[in-house]
């Protein structure tokens, strides 16, 4: 099954995605900031990386740019979490190689269907 | 599928919960000279952070508010607009009013929205207040209807829709397969398409990396417009894509869509992309019913659930460290056992061996299980910082906090009941103790008062003092107002700890005024009961235009208590060594009879009223002699008083066992506890027993003072 690594620094959304990932049968790994999500990354190949802009430590945006350069990485579909208010953010996203994003607030059904699509 | 949001709540709470206390600190520490960026990020993060979780679980009104914190924090982040002192006000305003909000959500309570609504309207004021462009102050949860309302169209007729699309030459480094698209665009009718290839260069010049293909895509849908672009959404910037309209099919197919249409669930995986924006406005009213219907009953029966003692978090590696001592535990249970089916005389080194190593491995265990209710005592200490700051406004007063000892850790129900005497303490600090700038100056202190809090631990208890650099205790005021009160008499002669004790005497304020921060006369003596009900013990020292300290001792945990074992005839009782001065063999020479059928021991300057245990318990001592017996010299609160008791046996720690869940309240026990030998023993509460012997230290204190003071003084 599809792995996804799950990136976002506030507990309760990181819970609530992984619970609806996996709960749809993908494979779900964590991570809780930008570089965690960059160490899990090297650690082994996922097929989607769903992940939170505003970060500490590492923010969504540097993780995308770090995540393109690794030749793993170079086409792996990457989802930004962004809010609707932060429009450059999307911007700066793609700038950095994002294959697209999921506005927040989002809904669990939303999201699998986003997942879904992109994933095939 | 449908997920049960509900089951994030609790976290979320917590998370939010955390958050606010982070941006307090960080708005608290935050200069408006020099502002550091950092700091302004981390403010934002966790405004961010709340606003996007509680949009996602529904708490619309948490996001409303979130939201102009947030667009006010990113443009300070940004740089497009300076920090003011205004603005920490009302952040900070806006933290406590966000707390309130989400505690009455958490209880499922209903929520007073009228300080948010008022919060939010002067966070506007500030955002339109100037020529800044105005940058959606909608909140989020309502941005997306434009989008809804564009799509209405006309979903009930068939359309043939061309679409070129020539994407942009890296679209695949961004990990947009055209694929996907198509995939998608097939969902939503016929589909047929072409390929550009005309910018396809000769194999030569080929980076496989780019995407040269371009494509004209047919396809006959009763989908609108919206629809087909919804599935570019995340390429269209970059490239070059138009949409247009080839033949329109009108017929009476479109009554049969639109029912159909209607009754797509949510759920429904082909129609997603529309349902999306439909789904993200109907999230709030789902989660108002659901509120609503949870509410009324609560609000109802009129009780108040709290749901703060509900659950506790531990650091992993308190478990991982439990988990290793279990398995160690199981170790040695397997070694005993093993040695238990083929025992004989010679294996008995080894189970003596394998004995020791059970009782280090269980107290071992029973440590760790300790620790995992223990935090750091920075829960109670975070608040005080913003208490301090906004107190000493209201003052008048300048005051700064500083914090010691942060991380000593304390049993979390220790940690609960002694937040508010804290409070209490520090309020007093504030209004008594520390003195206005200009009274400062003049006694040639730096203009800025200090407070400092301190914990640390000490043996088998913590030490919290609560520290300023004020005025210190005035004893005249306190004296006056004493025999004011009818406390003391005019002619007492009493010592500096005496004086500072009439402070924790029930009615005792010495306040010119009653203020709003303190002085209603109810404090003290409430601070020091709630103490002593933790078996914790609280002094004050206080040196005049120096300043005062507050001492308070607690026990680490309520569980488990470091007992002295006492015989008393047959009886074996337990006294908390806390509360053990010293013991001594009685001397005859140093024991007094006071007219009134007390006994007194002097003790180097003092005089103690001696207690007889089995006088109280009636019980049969083993000799009633008190030169045959031994003196436990206790302190509870101020009044120390010298206990007769048979002999001292072992010292040890005992598991505290409830008398009031296990029978009933009996004066002058605390609890019980089972011994190694099984046998059930008593601990003795020292406040009580004093209190039963009918001993007031005062009183006897003036009687020894009438009888002894003129030895003295020669």
């Amino acid at each position: 099954m599809a792995k996804i690594l799950a990136v976002d620094d506030s507990a309760s959304m990181r819970q609530m995605v992984s619970f609806t990932l996996q709960g749809a049968g993908y494979d779900v790994i964590e991570a809780s900031d930008g570089q965690d999500a960059l160490d899990k990354a090297k650690g082994g190949p996922v097929d989607l990386v769903l992940s939170d802009v505003n970060m500490p430590v590492m923010d969504g945006i540097a993780l995308i740019k770090n995540l393109r350069a690794l030749p793993t990485y170079k086409y792996t579909p990457i989802l930004m979490l962004t809010t609707e208010s932060a429009g450059d953010k999307k911007a700066e996203g793609k700038a950095a190689g994002a294959t697209g994003w999921i506005v927040k607030p989002f809904n669990p059904d939303q999201l699998l269907n986003t997942i879904k699509k992109v994933l095939g | 599928m449908s997920i049960d949001l509900s089951q994030f709540h609790q976290i979320f709470y917590e998370e939010s919960f955390e958050g606010l206390d982070v941006m307090e600190s960080s708005l608290l520490e935050l200069d408006c000279e020099n502002v550091d960026k950092e700091m302004i990020n981390t403010i934002f993060r966790s405004a961010h952070s709340i606003k996007g979780s509680s949009g996602t679980f529904g708490f619309t009104d948490i996001t409303e508010f979130t939201h102009v914190l947030e667009t006010l924090l990113d443009q300070i982040r940004e740089g497009s607009r300076r920090i003011t002192q205004e603005h920490i006000d009302l952040l900070l305003k806006s933290v406590d009013c966000l707390r309130g909000l989400l505690h009455s959500l958490q209880n499922m309570e209903e929520a007073e929205l009228g300080e948010s609504k008022e919060l939010i309207s002067l966070f506007n004021a500030i955002l339109d207040g100037d020529d800044k462009p105005n940058t959606s102050n909608a909140p989020a949860s309502t941005n997306s209807p434009g989008k809804t309302s564009e799509i209405e169209g006309d979903p009930g007729s068939l359309t043939v829709w061309s679409v070129r699309f020539i994407p942009d030459e890296n679209m695949l480094r961004t990990g947009n397969e055209p694929v996907r698209m198509f995939r998608e665009l097939a969902e939503l009718g016929d589909l047929t398409s072409e390929a550009i290839v005309s910018k396809v260069p000769d194999i030569v010049g080929l980076n496989p990396e780019l995407c040269y293909l371009g494509w004209v895509l047919t396809l006959t849908s009763e989908q609108p417009k919206e629809r087909i672009t919804e599935i570019f959404e995340w390429v269209i910037d970059d490239a070059e894509i138009s949409i247009t309209e080839v033949a329109g099919l009108f017929g009476d197919m479109e009554i049969e869509v639109a029912e159909v249409d209607a009754d797509v669930e949510p759920e429904d995986v082909a129609s997603a992309p529309t349902k999306i924006t439909e789904d993200t406005l109907q999230v709030p009213d789902i989660v108002e019913e659901k509120t609503a219907v949870v509410k009324a009953p609560s609000a109802k029966d009129g009780s108040i659930r709290s749901n703060e003692t509900s659950s506790i978090r531990v650091g992993t590696d308190k478990i991982d460290n439990l988990v290793n001592l279990v398995g160690e535990l199981v170790i040695t249970q397997s070694m005993l056992g093993q040695l238990g089916t083929e025992f004989d005389a010679s294996k008995l080194a080894k189970l003596q061996e394998g004995l020791a190593q059970l009782e280090h491995n269980t107290r071992e265990l029973q440590e760790s299980v300790m620790r995992i209710r223990m935090l750091p005592i920075s829960f109670t200490f975070s608040r005080f910082p913003r208490m301090v700051r906004d107190l000493s406004r209201q003052l008048g007063k300048k005051v700064d906090i500083k914090l010691i000892g942060e991380q000593t850790e304390l049993d979390k129900t220790v940690m609960e009941k002694i937040g508010d005497p804290m409070v209490h303490l520090v309020r007093n600090s504030l209004d008594h103790g520390l003195e206005t700038p200009e009274e400062r100056i003049e006694a040639g202190k730096p203009e800025m008062g200090l407070i400092t809090l301190n914990a640390y631990h000490q043996g088998g208890s913590i030490t919290i003092e609560i520290m300023d650099d004020g005025r210190g205790l005035n004893r005249k005021k306190i004296i006056a107002k004493a025999i004011k009160n009818g406390l003391i008499g005019e002619n007492d002669t009493l010592n500096d700890d005496q004086i500072n004790d009439l402070l924790f005497q029930p009615g005792f304020s010495t306040a010119d005024k009653v203020t709003d921060v303190s002085g209603r006369g109810v404090g003290m003596d409430v601070v020091r009961r709630n103490i002593q009900s933790l078996n914790g013990t609280i002094e004050v020292f206080s040196e005049e235009g120096i300043g005062s300290k507050f001492t308070i001792r607690l026990p680490l945990t309520l569980a488990i208590l470091d007992g002295q074992l006492i015989q008393l005839g047959a009886q074996t009782y337990i006294i908390p060594l806390i509360s053990i001065l010293e013991s001594l063999q009685a001397d005859a020479r140093l024991i007094n009879h006071v007219a009134g059928g007390c006994d007194v021991l002097r003790l180097r300057e003092d005089y103690l009223p001696i207690i007889r245990l089995w006088e109280i318990f009636g019980v049969e001592p083993v000799s009633k002699d008190i030169s045959d017996s031994l003196l436990v010299v206790l302190e509870s609160g101020n009044e120390k008083i010298a206990l007769v008791v048979d002999d001292l046996l072992g010292q040890q720690q005992v598991v505290i066992k409830s008398m009031e869940s296990n029978y009933k309240k009996v004066e002058g026990i605390s609890g019980a506890t089972i011994l190694g030998d099984g046998t059930v023993s008593l601990i003795l509460d020292i406040t009580d027993i004093i209190k039963m012997a009918g001993v007031h230290h005062r009183q006897v204190k003036k009687v020894a003072h009438g009888k002894f003071g003129g030895h003295k003084a020669a």
